[in-house]
């Protein structure tokens, strides 16, 4: 298919000088010098005063009491809040959650009350001074159990909670959405398969462990307006639901600025409102004074979303020529005590459930149930990463059930252009063939391997991987631009810098078009007061959907640029082209006119008076094609999703057969960038995500004791990579197959670099050592467990 | 209690208690903003400066440690531009967010004055107690490998 752009290149042979280049990220030497200012890292004067929160110690109670006299009267306090200041709901999808809470607490380190201090130490002091009495209640923290007939009801009044459309909450349950795919006919499917292959797969919770921890500072200035710097992926979606929550007390859009500097890491943490609603809520309480709250470490353990747990009853029907004709996929998720973002994870899982394969039948239900675990919410892969763990190994043992080449049966059945989805909309154009080739062939493939150490033995695995952004049907992106004295560039957008390098491809895209290089061109973080619209910077959608806003943008500067020209020369628009920052005429090839020369000041006439003047551009793009208004019993006649993001990851490792002792020495990913608008940012984007992806299933773990308390939030304790804890090697590769309503044909691809790493370690462990293990994280234990286990009930056999 | 130390070659004179932090002093009575707090427990190496010429994760240090020493953060590093190990880690992408680069760009600077020219084992040593959550620590390996093969630091 050939794609077909809103613009199409500038310089006569139609070759691109920017879009396509490893152009040096814009906010490297920043970065580098030590010069990038994070939330943490900026001012506020002798004012500045302290918060400390006031975390529930159980999983399930009600608040008996709460007696704060005794803090109030301790050094350095100046207020306290409670549940009784901010009796308000919030939430991102689904209003189930409360500034403080009110009479229940649902989770271990659910915010029952504030400090605000002079001192960051005497506000940790005093709040431990607060005395809160709670009458116990038996905690559920397991999503079987939740919705097992008659257990408690974590949330009573879900029938009457505010939520979006496109949930589906059963009252009188914990289940706050159950998203259905009913497609063809199941049963039937199965009957006639040649081969059914069922079972169930785990995967626990896991953390972000962005470096910086979450932080915002608040100030409530003495004319009535709230600003808040926040380390925040999503600036205006912040500010919209501040406003909202805090409309009782008078505010509006209007009076509620948030400004978001760098970001040191978000991965989905830092996305929609966490704590940040608790320092805006406290800054109304002390106007004037700036507000500092900071999470701990611990805090940004047990205290922010969490990736939510999953347990996935997978049955597959499969022919004997290697045809899939049924899929049925049951995911009960652990979504925690508050799913106002969570359950869109669930939702999102829900609808693509088959993973990237052509699937005539399908039976999805997507459940969000309520547990007395901490909130679940976005995490990097957004619920794909979770059902890919369990679709992706079950795609290894069905190939090896029928005999396949798990490489050739998954060739067999991967999506192509066209092909129908699970809700009835049809698969944009993909590269995932030759995804699986490249990744096929880089890790050797059918290749046997064999180690020169006689205690190791070699593997090898391959899976697929696709996901769409996830985002309500209309989230829209938008952009300012504007010209400088000198023919520089500033761009105002709202999508966040989070190290993904998304300055940097928004400033290749408008280089492209105004042929003004990369290093002339300023884009800088969000200022809600300053900068347009953006829905959140998650999902993976900005390059695309920002992108496009801003090539809009320049494409507006582009015009207005040449009806000044028109104006002043009488050439016509569409023989004027943009080439090394001057104005060229196809029809006299002598004509050249600087940018700098005019788009400030303008072009002086014959007559002495001038044309032009500052040129200045907005753009916006919002999806039109997109609705979620699908029957909620079949999950068909919507069109939920703009398009998918696919590819392949394969790896090569080494294994200690006595120890379970796992080393990745090769690993290797294919993603589907489109058009890769900046080659060097998409490596990064999977060295990255692999990384993060293979720390889940090789060492991460969250645990929590019975009490529903995390056991484990340290570094100590919940391990993530260090740079010993890599691939000997990372083979990344760039497939691109343009996405034809992308910029240039990109589309994202920030989070699907660690959806497939979980399956692709445990097919690639089943290779080396024929066990199959089903529950995440495959661990060096777990790996020599379950190995001495086949060995010893080979050995009884034999007897 | 007083403080008298250098910070990137300015002298500072200060009042501190004697349980401040040297991190917290560092941010916020000394002017330099790139040390970090990612843990606060000596885990993540985003605190890390320089102390007498070795790595000091200072989030670990009472500021009255400091008391006659000398400290050089990346501020330091980069009044005179870029050392040529920045150069290579800025074409070499290796940083995302950014949060961690203060505390790697000291520890790589370090390995690099004690072992110029160092081995992938080395470098992943130096770093171990560096967390970086975005780049899958490749690209930062890569470039301080390229800084050493290049010998002129
Ligand atoms: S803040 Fe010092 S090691 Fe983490
Ligand atoms: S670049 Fe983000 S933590 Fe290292």
């Amino acid at each position: 298919m050939t794609a077909t752009y809103p613009f199409e290149a500038e310089s006569p042979t139609g070759d691109l000088a920017t879009v396509g280049t490893p152009a040096v990220r814009v906010d490297g030497v920043e970065k580098i010098s030590g010069a990038a200012q994070f939330v943490d890292d900026i001012d506020f004067g002798p004012g500045l005063l302290y918060a400390a929160i006031v975390e529930s110690p159980h999983a399930y109670a009600r608040i008996v009491s709460i007696d704060t006299a005794e803090a109030e009267q301790a050094s350095g306090v100046v207020r306290i809040a409670t549940g009784k200041d901010f009796p308000y709901k919030f939430g991102m999808y689904m209003e189930d959650r409360y500034i403080f809470a009110q009479d229940y607490v649902r989770f271990v380190g659910e915010q029952v009350a504030g400090v605000i201090a002079r001192s960051h130490r005497e506000a940790v002091r005093a709040a431990k001074l607060i005395k809160v009495e709670y009458d116990l209640l038996t905690p559920l923290l397991d999503p079987r159990s939740a919705v097992a007939e008659g257990a408690d009801l974590i949330h009573p009044d879900l029938a009457a909670y505010t939520h979006v459309p496109w949930f589906f909450p059963e009252a009188d349950t914990n289940i706050a959405h159950w998203r259905r795919i009913r497609k063809g006919d199941t049963e039937q499917a199965f009957a006639d398969a040649d081969l059914v292959l069922e079972d169930t797969y785990e995967v626990p919770r896991y953390a972000h462990c962005a470096i910086e921890p979450h932080v915002t500072v608040s100030r409530l200035d003495p004319a009535g307006r709230l600003t808040v710097w926040t380390a925040s992926q999503s600036p205006h979606t912040q500010r919209h639901l501040f406003a909202q929550a805090l409309a009782p007390l008078g505010f509006t859009h209007k009076d509620v600025r948030v400004i978001t500097p760098y970001v040191g890491g978000g991965f989905g943490g830092k996305a929609g409102v966490s704590m940040e609603i608790l320092g805006a809520a406290m800054a109304t309480l002390v106007k004037g004074r700036p507000v500092k709250l900071r999470w701990t470490r611990e805090q940004e353990f047990y205290n922010t979303y969490q990736r939510q747990g999953v347990v996935a009853e997978l049955k597959v029907g499969v022919m004997n020529d290697g045809t899939i004709t049924a899929v049925e996929h049951k995911l009960y998720w652990d979504a925690g005590a508050y799913v106002e973002y969570g359950a869109n994870v669930v939702n999102a899982a829900g609808l693509s459930a088959t993973g990237p394969y052509r699937v005539p039948n399908i039976t999805n239900d997507s459940l969000c149930v309520y547990t007395n675990l901490p909130p679940g919410g976005p995490y990097r892969g957004f619920g794909y990463s979770e059902f890919h763990f369990g679709l992706e190994s079950h795609m290894d043992r069905i190939a090896e059930a029928i005999g396949m080449d798990p490489v050739k049966f998954r060739k067999k059945n991967a999506i192509v252009e066209g092909d129908e989805l699970a809700y009835g909309a049809h698969m944009n154009p993909s590269g995932l063939h030759e995804a699986i080739d490249k990744t096929a062939a880089a890790i050797g493939w059918g290749i046997e391997e064999r180690s020169d150490n006689p205690n190791t033995v070699i593997g090898k695995g391959i899976a697929l991987f696709w996901k769409a952004p996830a985002m309500p049907p209309n989230a829209s992106s938008a952009s300012f631009l504007k010209f400088n004295e000198d023919g520089s560039v500033n761009i105002a957008v709202s999508g966040m810098e989070l190290g993904q390098g998304y300055l940097t491809v928004m400033a290749q895209i408008a280089s492209e078009v105004l042929s003004v290089p990369v290093d002339k061109i300023r884009v800088e973080t969000p200022d809600t007061d300053r900068n347009p619209y953006e829905w959140q910077t998650v999902a993976s959608h900005v390059t695309w959907s920002s992108g496009l806003a801003v090539e809009k943008a320049a494409l507006e500067a582009r015009s207005k640029i040449f009806d000044v020209i028109h104006q002043v020369y009488g050439f016509e628009d569409d023989s004027l082209y943009l080439e090394d920052e001057a104005v060229r005429c196809k029809t006299d090839p002598s004509f050249s006119k600087p940018l700098r020369d005019f788009v400030i000041d303008g072009i002086q006439t014959d007559d002495g008076t001038w044309r032009g003047g500052p040129i200045v551009a907005s753009g916006k793009f919002m999806p039109e094609f997109t609705n979620a208004n699908s029957d909620p019993a079949t999950g068909q006649g919507g069109h939920p999703n703009v398009h998918y993001t696919v590819g392949a990851t394969g790896v090569v490792l080494e294994i200690d057969k006595a120890t379970g002792r796992i080393w990745v020495r090769k690993a290797a990913l294919a993603v589907d960038a489109g058009r890769a608008i900046n080659p060097d940012l998409v490596k990064g984007q999977i060295t990255g995500g692999l990384v993060q992806g293979l720390a889940t299933v090789l060492f991460e773990d969250m645990r929590f004791d019975e009490g529903g308390r995390m056991m484990n939030p340290t570094f100590t304790d919940y391990k993530i990579p260090t740079a010993f804890d890599i691939p000997d090697e990372i083979i990344p590769i760039i497939v691109e197959v343009p996405q034809p309503d992308g910029p240039f044909g990109a589309r994202g691809v920030g989070e699907h670099t660690m959806i497939a790493a979980a399956p692709v370690i445990a097919n690639a462990v089943y290779h080396a050592l024929g066990v199959r293990i089903t529950s995440m994280p495959i661990t060096q234990e777990k790996v020599a467990m379950s190995y001495l286990a086949t060995t010893m009930s080979e050995g009884n056999q034999e007897e | 209690m007083d403080l008298n130390f250098t910070v990137n070659g300015e002298t500072w004179a200060l009042d501190v208690a004697p349980a401040d932090v040297l991190l917290d002093v560092l941010r916020e009575k000394a002017a330099v903003k790139s040390p970090k707090i990612g843990c606060e427990r000596g885990d993540c190496g985003s605190c890390t400066i320089i102390m007498d010429g070795r790595t000091v994760r200072s989030c670990l240090v009472l500021a009255v440690e400091a008391d006659g020493h000398e400290i050089t953060t990346v501020e330091g590093l980069s009044f005179d531009g870029l050392s040529r190990l920045q150069g290579l880690f800025l074409s070499n992408n290796s940083f995302q967010c950014g949060f961690c680069a203060p505390g790697i760009v000291l520890a790589a600077t370090e390995l690099l004055e004690r072992k110029p020219n160092p081995s992938r084992h080395d470098v992943q040593e130096a770093l171990a107690g560096n967390l970086c959550r975005c780049t899958g620590y490749e690209p930062i390996i890569e470039a301080v490998l390229a800084a050493g093969a290049g010998g002129d630091q």
